[in-house]
Parts: structure tokens; C-alpha cells; sequence
């Protein structure tokens, strides 16, 4: 009504070179779509099968698991901690569904969730309430879940009738896997939940600064809780599609995935210190990983070590991007 | 009343931080709150923002008891804070950091971007602020971000602000648009607490002042009715009346003419050290100063006027934008700590804590630590060299310990401090900067160290002092450089003068009456 009384004269003020601001914006949330796009059209022009649709769908069904696990991983992260726990609760998630497979689909699909939100609770809690790094908590159920995955299976537990169970897991649509669609409703519902809720901004808000965070009204221990949770239940979901997928339960599924998501995670422009991220980016970040793996698979003279040395060095190319980035940023 | 605190106490653990504090805050006023560290300020502010509880008296909103236990329930009641340090996401967009907790929702689920951009707008131009709501937080000058988080508080209902320091970072620019934005809060009627340090802000700004010391209010009048002169007494805690030692003469002040030649390769007219035209970030502005060989230089002025930031800078710690820096004559080329100390520059933190000691390590380790190449032999610290370099400053500067394989925080505070100035002269240097050398160790230790700082200078070093303690600092120098607001604003001989002399020089040029050059 006054805004113009009082002497407050409306000032343009300039925010320092906006345009550059914008730019490394956009490449820090999307550079990672572009690696991708021209990996995938490289490959294509090497391989003229790699482009056909059940190439492609099949890429996203092998990336699909580490896919579900990098979108929890992916909200660690932003809130500034990691959860190396889920590279094993996807093993006894696994482990779990093939115990409960016998009794339906439905329970082989609930029990690794539950379980896996069950150690998300433990792992917020001790990180939460008794101050403990998150590193520590999530490196210790690492071991834990490990062992407790053999102790239930020993090495593997064939599940003798998957019936529905395998099918949502192996079944295709148009020629496009099911869990392809799987994955890109998790990632569509991921990305809205954390760009369009107060969850989602309360969640950047503590990775960017947690104690101002606090000061300004956001429950940070609840949402931390919440969000160790959901990477725990997303781990599981993970393990129980894994082993719909296998027709078992394999207690060494998973190794690996706790790092694996991280680095596809940071590929895809998300800054391990925490607050600034992005779903879409991440997701490339998961499918890039696969299209590499895909494309040494293809050269067959190739050993598999080299998938291994090429993510790094794309996870070392990210980091070296965007932490020139952040300075370019901050300067 | 808007707000009002009546006999308000608290202590933590032993110390009675603030005392029977009555204080009143009226609708559309700007009440200045001022007072030296460790005055009462913060914790005055802590009481009214809920951070911490009271243990005696009661505060008042709109006359009403309240009592808050949490920031989050006096935000809620009306009373908030806007800190020095920005509070907010500085990743975020403007607009989510307007509205973070409180994002507008279609049916309580999806947050609406688009009305959420469009009423951080209209409260941005309720300030006259013409800011982008979607720019990210951290590409705005830290002056925006300041009042982004003003027009946060506001927003949210806030009827009672507290501003901490809101100026202590700003440039000028800045500092005006502020003014703009305090005048239209005044205006709207919310009642405004603004603490500050830099007086002629105050003086400009405010319409009450009310002044901390020891925890107790010591002043607290109409700013008309309280000239500089009483508010800086007040401040510092020295009545006019009060007579205070004069100082004697000594015999160091004899120093600089009998300074010894110390052969050096640069200009030895420049002195132990000539700075000129430093500035650093708005909080050193254009800074030029001399010290001679063998002469001891006081910095002094009040909290805020950037003593340990003009040091800093100097040593390199803090890279200065313009101006230059010469030890024993030699221009420093490139500020940074480790060229300031070839050069001949040492520098003895305030912060002893965490720029200071190395706390899990021994004596000789602390003492040592700056010189390892120098005792090393191949990469191997020669025990024998180290403990003949322990064994001459722990003679010299009369160090208390065990041995030398004590851990140092086993030592006092003074003894720790000897130590630390021990390292800055294992460095050989010429010049030596001394940050509240005294600040936390007992009487003893400080006379203490006060001989080995007179020592240094009658050796023919230079020294540039500050302290938190006025009457130490004019003790101590043969002269005083004085600064106010990041500016060196005078000079003055210490011989013969007292504190009292120097308190008028620091309350500014309204209350000096002919400063002596």
C-alpha cells in the first residue's frame, strides 16, 4: 500500500552477472543430460545395435535397481550426508522377498520395504538423536545387513514359483521391461516430492545450511529421519525387484551400490557437500553408468575392468567440472 | 509498550552475564543497543529471541508477560532476530528462502511456485528492493542478503526486530539501502532493536540509546540527550571523574631513538614497517601507518573498528584489495602469510584457541612448529637443534613448564601465550604484530608478558599492539594509531597521557576538541 513512502525509493538492484549465473546453473543440473545424449549417440554410430529399443531397454532394466537406490541416495546426499547402508539392504532385500515370495507377490514386495525402512529409522535415529556421523551409522549397517543377508540365505535362495511376482519383474510393454516404467514413475514422483513440497525444500534447506535451516522453523531432525528412511525402503524396493528378476535371493546383490549411487549422483551434478541437486540429473547419472557397461559389454574383447576405469574417470571428470563450477560460482 | 524486560537476569554457570536488565522498545522506534564483547548484548538478545531462558525476571509483549522457549515461538509471537552471519540457504532462490516452512500449497501438497514468486516480489518491493525472487541467494551482494532476511522476519509477522551488526560487512551502497529499509520499517511501525558499534550510525539512525556493561545497563537515554563523550565512557566504563594513573615515563619509549642499525637490504627510512593505502573488504579502508625499529605502536579503537582485521591484512592473512606493505624497508609482493614471514613479519593471533596452539602437541612442538626446516636435517628434526631453540626462549620468555615434551594445554594461559610468542620469534623477525597478546590470562602473566614485549622492542623491533583493554594498550605503546570503522582517524603520543585522553579520541570527531597531530 506504502510501498513508495518513507523514502523507499524503488531500487534496481543488479545481481552480479546473472547470465553466467544462469549458465552454470543450467550445466551443473544438466550437463550430465548432455554427456549422456552424446555417449548414447556415440555408441549408436559405433554399434548399430545399441540404439535399437530393446538395447536400450534393456540398459534401463540392468540400471533400474541402482536406479531406485541412487533417488534415495540422491536425497542423502543433497541433505548432506551419505547412506552407505544400501548397497547391503538391497542383498537382504533380495533374501527377504525370496522368503516371502511363497505368500504372494504383494508380501515378496512389502517385507524388504518395510525391513528397509526399519534400518532408514535406526540408521536417522543414531544419527539424529545420539550425534553420530553418518558415515559410521550407515558403514556399520553395511557389515550388519551383509551378515545378517548370509545368516538368513547362505550364498542364494532360489524362489521355486515367482509366478506374478517374476512377471512384474520380467514382463514388457511394448517392448519396454516393466521396471523401465517402474523407474520412471520413481524418478517423475522423486523429482516432483522434492522440487514441489515443503519436504523437498526443507531437505535442500538443511544440506545448504543446516543450522540456519533450524533457526528458521525446519524440523531437520524429522526430515532427516524421514529421509534416511525412504533411502532405506527405496534400497529395499530395489532388492525385492532384483530378486523377482534373478527368481532369487542372493545375498552378495547389491555390493557395490552404496558407491555406485553416490557416483552416479554426482555425475549427474548433485554436490557432495550437500543443497544442490537435481532428480533428472541423478538419473543420468544412473543411466550413464549403465550405458557404459553396456557399451564394454558390446566390445566383448573387452574385459569388464574397463567399465570400472571408464566410470571413474567420468566421476572424475564430473568433479573436476563442477568444482570448477562452484568456484566460478562463488567468485 | 511493544516490548519490555523487567529486572532481567541470567547466568551461565559462574558468570552472571547479564544483571536486573530493564528495557523498553516502542512501536516504530529504532533503540540503539551498544556495549563493548562480552557486555550483556548478546545474551539480552538471546533472552528475547527464546535461544536462551531468563533466570530472573520477565519479558513483556503488548504488556503481557510472555515467555519464549524456542526462536520459533517468539517468531511466532512477533519478536525476531536478523544476525550478522546471514541465517538462509545461500543456495536457494530468494523466494525459497522467503518462504521456507511456509511455501503456499495447492490442497496442502504441491507447493504453488508461481504465487510464491509472485509475493516474494511484492514484499521485496515493499522494501524497495528490486530483486530477481528466483535468483539463487548466493549471487546477491551480502548487503541483500541481509535484507532478504529482514523482509523474511518481517513477512512472517514479525513486530519487534532485532538487527545484530547489521552494517559490521557492508559497503557504503549497501549501508544506504539499509538505511532506506530501516526508515520504512519505522515507518510501518515495527519496533526496531539495532545494535552496532559504529557510533555515527547509531547517532543517525537511532532514537533511544541504551548501553551494556558487565551485563548491567549503565545508560540508556533519548539519543539527543546522550553525547558521545558519556556514551563512550559508559561503553568502556570510565567516569569522567575517575583519575587514572598517569603514565610514566619508560625507559623502551627511549628505544627508537637509540634503535639499533639492523643491516637490511631495503630502505631503512621506511622503518620496521610502512603500510600504505590498505584496504580489505569495507573493514579495512585505506589503512597507512609506520613503525619505527624499537618502537611499540598501539592500535586502538572499539570493538568493530576493525583492529584485528587491519592486522590481519597486514600479515597477509586477509588479502587485501589495494595498498602495500613494506617490512625493514622490502615491499611484500605477494600478501600471504608464508612470503609476510620471509620477509621478516610475525604475527601472534587473538584467537588462541584455534589460530594459536596446537593443542594435542608438546611444548617444544607448539614452539617449533613454524621453523621445522630449519632444525631439520633431511627432512628429519634434529632433537638436538629443536631442544637448543626450546631450551632460549623458554629461558627468555621465562615460560613456566614441566619439560618441554609437556603438552601445552597442560600450561596457564599466560604460559601458553609465551609460547605462541615464542614461535613468532623463532621466525627471526623484525616486526612483530601482536593481537590482544593478554586477552584471558591472569594479572601476573600480563605484566609478564608485558616485559617480554618491551624486551622485543628494546632489541630494536618493531611492534604493533592491540588489546581489548584500553588502559593496556596506552601502557604499553610509545604512540597509538587510532581506528574507527576500518579508518585510521588519529594519532597520539602516549607519553604523559592517560586513558582518559585516548577515550576522547575514540568517541570520534564530535567529541575531540583538537586532536593532537
Amino acid at each position: 500500500m506504502s510501498a513508495t513512502t518513507a523514502g523507499a525509493t524503488p531500487l534496481r538492484v543488479q545481481t552480479r552477472d546473472q547470465t553466467r549465473q544462469r549458465l552454470v546453473g543450467l550445466v551443473q543440473s544438466r550437463g550430465a543430460i548432455v554427456v549422456l545424449v552424446v555417449a548414447m549417440l556415440a555408441a549408436g554410430l559405433a554399434f548399430p545395435d545399441f540404439l535399437r529399443i530393446g538395447n536400450l531397454s534393456d540398459i534401463a532394466v540392468a540400471a533400474s535397481f541402482l536406479g531406485l537406490v541412487a533417488i534415495g541416495q540422491t536425497l542423502v546426499v543433497i541433505l548432506g550426508g551419505f547412506d552407505l547402508s544400501v548397497g547391503s539392504m538391497v542383498g537382504l532385500g533380495t533374501v527377504l522377498a525370496a522368503y516371502a515370495a511363497p505368500y504372494g507377490a504383494l508380501a515378496a514386495i512389502a517385507a524388504p520395504v518395510a525391513a528397509g525402512l526399519l534400518v532408514g529409522l535406526v540408521d536417522g535415529l543414531l544419527i539424529v538423536k545420539a550425534r553420530m556421523a553418518p558415515f559410521i551409522v550407515t558403514l556399520a549397517a553395511l557389515l550388519a545387513l551383509k551378515g545378517l543377508a548370509v545368516m538368513l540365505a547362505g550364498e542364494s535362495l532360489v524362489i521355486a514359483d515367482p509366478g506374478l511376482f517374476g512377471r512384474i519383474a520380467n514382463g514388457a510393454w511394448l517392448g519396454i521391461g516393466n521396471l523401465v516404467v517402474v523407474l520412471a514413475v520413481a524418478y517423475a514422483i522423486a523429482a516432483i516430492v522434492l522440487n514441489r513440497t515443503r519436504y523437498g525444500a526443507a531437505v535442500f534447506a538443511i544440506g545448504g545450511n543446516e543450522e540456519a535451516a533450524r533457526m528458521l522453523g525446519v524440523r531437520v531432525d524429522r526430515v532427516k529421519i524421514a529421509t534416511y528412511c525412504a533411502s532405506g525402503a527405496l534400497a529395499g524396493l530395489a532388492g525385492s525387484l532384483l530378486a523377482a528378476h534373478l527368481s532369487s535371493g542372493l545375498s552378495s546383490a547389491g555390493t557395490g551400490y552404496e558407491l555406485q549411487s553416490i557416483a552416479a549422483a554426482v555425475i549427474g551434478g548433485v554436490l557432495l557437500t550437500g543443497g544442490v541437486g537435481t532428480m533428472l540429473g541423478a538419473l543420468a547419472g544412473v543411466l550413464l553408468l549403465g550405458v557404459i557397461e553396456n557399451v564394454i559389454n558390446q566390445i566383448g574383447s573387452l574385459s569388464a575392468a574397463y567399465q570400472g576405469l571408464a566410470s571413474g574417470a567420468f566421476l572424475l571428470l564430473a568433479v573436476v567440472v563442477q568444482s570448477g563450477l562452484t568456484r566460478s560460482r562463488a567468485g | 509498550m511493544l516490548l519490555e524486560t523487567r529486572g532481567l537476569t541470567k547466568s551461565f554457570g559462574s558468570v552472571r552475564a547479564l544483571r536486573d536488565a530493564s528495557f523498553t522498545l516502542r512501536a516504530g522506534e529504532v533503540h540503539g543497543l551498544m556495549g563493548e564483547n562480552g557486555a550483556g548484548k548478546s545474551t539480552l538478545i538471546k533472552l528475547l529471541t527464546g535461544l536462551n531462558q531468563p533466570d530472573g525476571g520477565e519479558i513483556l509483549l503488548d504488556g503481557r508477560p510472555v515467555s519464549f522457549d524456542s526462536p520459533r515461538t517468539a517468531q511466532a509471537a512477533g519478536v525476531a532476530a536478523v544476525y550478522q552471519e546471514i541465517n538462509l540457504i545461500p543456495e536457494r532462490s530468494v523466494a525459497d528462502n522467503l518462504f521456507l516452512g511456509r511455501e503456499p500449497r495447492w490442497f496442502g501438497l504441491l507447493v504453488d511456485r508461481a504465487r510464491m514468486i509472485a509475493d516474494s516480489r511484492a514484499i521485496l518491493a515493499r522494501y524497495g528492493l528490486a530483486i530477481d525472487p528466483r535468483a539463487p541467494l548466493n549471487t546477491l551482494g551480502l548487503g541483500l542478503q541481509q535484507l532478504v532476511s529482514i523482509a523474511r522476519v518481517v513477512s512472517l509477522g514479525a513486530r519487534a526486530v532485532i538487527l545484530d551488526e547489521p552494517t559490521s560487512a557492508l559497503s557504503g551502497a549497501e549501508v544506504e539501502l539499509l538505511y532506506s529499509v530501516v526508515e520504512q520499517l519505522r515507518a510501518d511501525g515495527i519496533g526496531l532493536i539495532y545494535v552496532s558499534h559504529r557510533l555515527s550510525e547509531c547517532y543517525r539512525l537511532c532514537d533511544r540509546l541504551t548501553v551494556l556493561r558487565d551485563g548491567a545497563i549503565v545508560a540508556s537515554d533519548t539519543t539527543d540527550a546522550l553525547p558521545r563523550a558519556r556514551l563512550v565512557s559508559a561503553m568502556l566504563g570510565r567516569e569522567q571523574a575517575a583519575s587514572s594513573t598517569r603514565k610514566p615515563r619508560q625507559a623502551a619509549a627511549d628505544a627508537p631513538s637509540q634503535a639499533p642499525s639492523q643491516a637490511t637490504s631495503g630502505d631503512s627510512s621506511l622503518g620496521a614497517l610502512h603500510v600504505e593505502g590498505l584496504s580489505w573488504r569495507h573493514r579495512v579502508r585505506d589503512v597507512s601507518l609506520d613503525v619505527a625499529r624499537g618502537e611499540i605502536v598501539g592500535l586502538a579503537g572499539l570493538l568493530g573498528s576493525g583492529r584485528t582485521e587491519t592486522l590481519k591484512t597486514i600479515f597477509g592473512a586477509e588479502k587485501p584489495e589495494s595498498g602495500s606493505v613494506f617490512v625493514g624497508g622490502t615491499r611484500i609482493g605477494r600478501p600471504r602469510p608464508s612470503e609476510s614471514i620471509r620477509r621478516g613479519l610475525a604475527f601472534l593471533s587473538e584467537d588462541r584457541r584455534s589460530e594459536g596452539v596446537f593443542a594435542q602437541l608438546s611444548v617444544a612442538e607448539n614452539l617449533t612448529a613454524s621453523v621445522l626446516p630449519r632444525i631439520s636435517r633431511w627432512g628429519i628434526v634434529s632433537r638436538r637443534r629443536r631442544d637448543a631453540l626450546v631450551a632460549r626462549y623458554v629461558r627468555e620468555l621465562g615460560v613456566k613448564t614441566a619439560s618441554f615434551d609437556t603438552p601445552v594445554t597442560a600450561l596457564s594461559g599466560g604460559n601458553q601465550q609465551k609460547v605462541l610468542i615464542a614461535r613468532a620469534l623463532c621466525t627471526d623477525p623484525e616486526m612483530v604484530m601482536l593481537d590482544d597478546p593478554t586477552r584471558g590470562i591472569d594479572v601476573g602473566a600480563k605484566a609478564e608478558v608485558h616485559r617480554v614485549v618491551r624486551g622485543l622492542a628494546s632489541e630494536g623491533l618493531g611492534v604493533l599492539v592491540t588489546s581489548s583493554e584500553l588502559e593496556e594498550v596506552v601502557e604499553l605503546s610509545d604512540r597509538l594509531v587510532v581506528l574507527d570503522e576500518g579508518r585510521v582517524t588519529g594519532g597520539i603520543d602516549t607519553e604523559g597521557r592517560d586513558a582518559d585522553d585516548v577515550l576522547a579520541l575514540l568517541a570520534g570527531p564530535a567529541a575531540t576538541d583538537g586532536a593532537p597531530a
